[in-house]
């Protein structure tokens, strides 16, 4: 990461250089600082999380990874984000089509009100849940009500013991609750920048709703979609604060990955810890890789793109 | 009046508008606004003397003030460094500026659990990092400085991000103007290029405030979390949750809910005025 001489890419005329950049020397410094305060808080925790994970050598890393805890943390964790990241995705298209493609009012406050989970702690996330479906929440007190309305309902609440706090639905709706505004954050910028006067040639060409939407729409925004539901996924399946509020943390059977790091970590079992973290940190990793990728493909489309 | 029925009629060319915004709203209202409501059921749930009791507990006092206080230092370094970051990343170049430029974003990617374990582990007294600051007296591990480490860790992309766009899009004829009017390098960044980049400084600087606030994940770790001393407001209530006091918990969770609230809607403002800022400023 050693700076190249950076007069090269300087244009060339003295004077010019004086009032419209910066000297060398500050050059230099700007960057080594930059780049020494992101080695601090940036590059050398990332290393560090792989290092620790091979402490023990490989044998010990991958028996910490196929002990069954562990996978049964894994399996939880894929299916409470294959649950949340469709189900976001969904409603994302439809919030960005409602907003980016009409006009109404009140879109502003419908668009803080998408953006509300982002400012919520997890830790709060989690307890929103606990309030409504725990033993003290709306759903305990009426399951336990003496003439609850709809006595069918109470009933079969009681006679199939639904439990959804301490249990996998509970780490579901949380789940879905914290990744709640990725892709419509993504996707509402990228179509009202659109428009609809594409749509609206294909609707005057006799095109109908779903046609317009699966050939024109659809292709103009799937890199942003890609984007949203990248970033989604990274946090379903990342997600701790929230989770650990309504999960019981039951090992082997309400744990997720984050969950069972934490588990380790508490047992003092350090490199095991590490290692399970390291697959979470490959899934950055592997998520960062995607998104630049994504943002170089989005930025080649509109560049082709003929907007008038 | 009849030619404002025909624009509204004209502008809804397009089919779904009933539908998708009848499933955004119905949504929005499963999964958020009433679970939401229930914090404010339950805090009812209390007199207002309880309430005020709960909340000026001495242990969630010492709380606001750690969490208040870290967050706003550790945005503060953050709006610092991450101005510089995004001005070297946008400005200069150098070797390995577009793996930098990349892995930025770790903080938004990497789990908090893992931060968090990780920052304990490299400030801890044998760690990477703990074992040069421990001769020298500095303890991060189990300390308020740890939480303020953590706070910057995950703090640090929002500046980026942020400053990042507004820089690349700034005219360079402004700053050509300015030198050609005399100004010197110095005079052109502080009265040309840093009066248009303080709003999205300011945007940056809530944003990493506002998460940094509700942060949990990253921080327990490597906090310790000793009651008054490195117990930030989130673990105080996971502590009332813990004990099944979902009043308690509620009750301090609506004061973190508050302040939240007031600095989404201070950035939504913020960005609305930069908007109009800037639409009037170009015609």
């Amino acid at each position: 990461m050693t700076p190249v001489a950076p007069s090269l890419h300087l244009p060339s005329r003295p004077g010019h250089r004086r009032a419209n950049s910066e000297s060398p020397g500050v050059r230099r410094l700007l960057i080594g600082v930059a780049l020494a305060f992101l080695s601090l808080f940036l590059f050398l925790p990332l290393i560090s999380v792989f290092a620790q994970a091979l402490a023990k050598g490989f044998h010990f890393y991958f028996q910490t990874i196929r002990d069954p805890m562990a996978l049964s943390a894994i399996k939880l964790t894929f299916i409470a984000a294959a649950i949340a990241v469709p189900l976001n995705c969904f409603f994302g298209v439809c919030a960005a089509w409602t907003i980016a493609k009409f006009e109404f009012r009140g879109k502003n406050i419908l668009l803080t009100l998408i953006d509300l989970p982002f400012s919520i702690s997890p830790v709060i996330s989690g307890l929103i849940y606990v309030l409504v479906f725990g033993a003290q929440g709306w759903m305990g007190l009426y399951r336990n009500a003496d003439h609850p309305a709809w006595p069918w309902l109470a009933n079969w609440l009681n006679e199939h013991d639904v439990r959804i706090i301490f249990a996998v639905p509970g780490i579901v709706l949380a789940t879905i609750f914290v990744t709640f505004p990725f892709v419509a954050r993504e996707l509402i910028p990228l179509m009202q920048a659109q428009g609809r006067n594409e749509e609206e040639a294909a609707r005057s060409l006799g095109a109908s709703g779903w046609q317009t939407f699966w050939r024109i729409t659809l292709p103009n925004i799937k890199w942003g979609l890609l984007y949203g539901v990248i970033l989604c996924n990274a946090r379903a399946m990342g997600e701790f604060g929230a989770v650990s509020v309504v999960s019981g943390k039951i090992r082997g059977e309400t744990n997720t990955i984050p969950l069972h790091i934490e588990a380790l970590y508490d047992d003092y079992n350090f490199t095991g810890a590490f290692a399970v973290a390291s697959l979470l940190a490959l899934l950055a990793l592997v998520t960062l890789g995607l998104k630049t990728w994504v943002e170089h493909k989005q930025a080649a489309l509109s560049e082709t793109d003929i907007f008038p | 009046m009849a030619t404002k029925y025909i624009k509204t009629k004209r502008l809804r060319v397009l089919p779904g508008f009933k539908l998708t915004l009848g499933f955004t709203l119905f949504y929005l209202g499963l999964i958020v606004l009433i679970p939401l409501s229930a914090v404010f059921w339950k805090t009812s749930s209390l007199t207002w003397n309880e309430f005020w009791h709960t909340v000026t507990l001495p242990t969630a006092l010492a709380s606001y003030r750690l969490t208040f206080g870290a967050s706003f230092l550790a945005a503060l370094v953050n709006a610092c460094f991450g101005f510089i970051v995004a001005w070297v990343l946008v400005r200069y170049q150098f070797f390995g500026k577009r793996l930098v430029d990349a892995l930025v974003d770790l903080p938004f990617a990497l789990p908090t659990a893992v931060a968090g374990i990780t920052l304990a582990s490299l400030y801890a007294k044998a760690g990477w990092i703990g074992q040069w600051l421990d001769p020298l007296g500095i303890k991060v591990a189990n300390t308020q400085l740890g939480v303020f480490v953590a706070l910057t860790f995950i703090g640090l992309p929002f500046i980026v991000r942020t400053v990042q766009p507004i820089l690349e899009d700034l005219d360079p004829e402004l700053e050509e103007a300015a030198a050609s009017l005399g100004a010197n390098r110095w005079q052109v960044f502080w009265r040309v290029i840093f009066p248009m980049l303080t709003p999205a400084l300011l945007t940056g600087f809530t944003l990493a405030f506002a998460r940094a606030l509700g942060e949990y994940g990253s921080v327990i770790f490597i906090a310790g979390n000793i009651p008054m001393k490195t117990q930030i407001t989130p673990v105080v209530i996971m502590g009332e949750l813990d004990m099944f006091d979902y009043a308690k918990a509620t009750a301090i969770a609506v004061v973190l809910l508050v302040v939240s609230f007031v600095l989404l809607l201070s950035v939504n403002v913020l960005q609305w005025w930069t908007n109009r800022h800037n639409s009037t400023s170009l015609a």
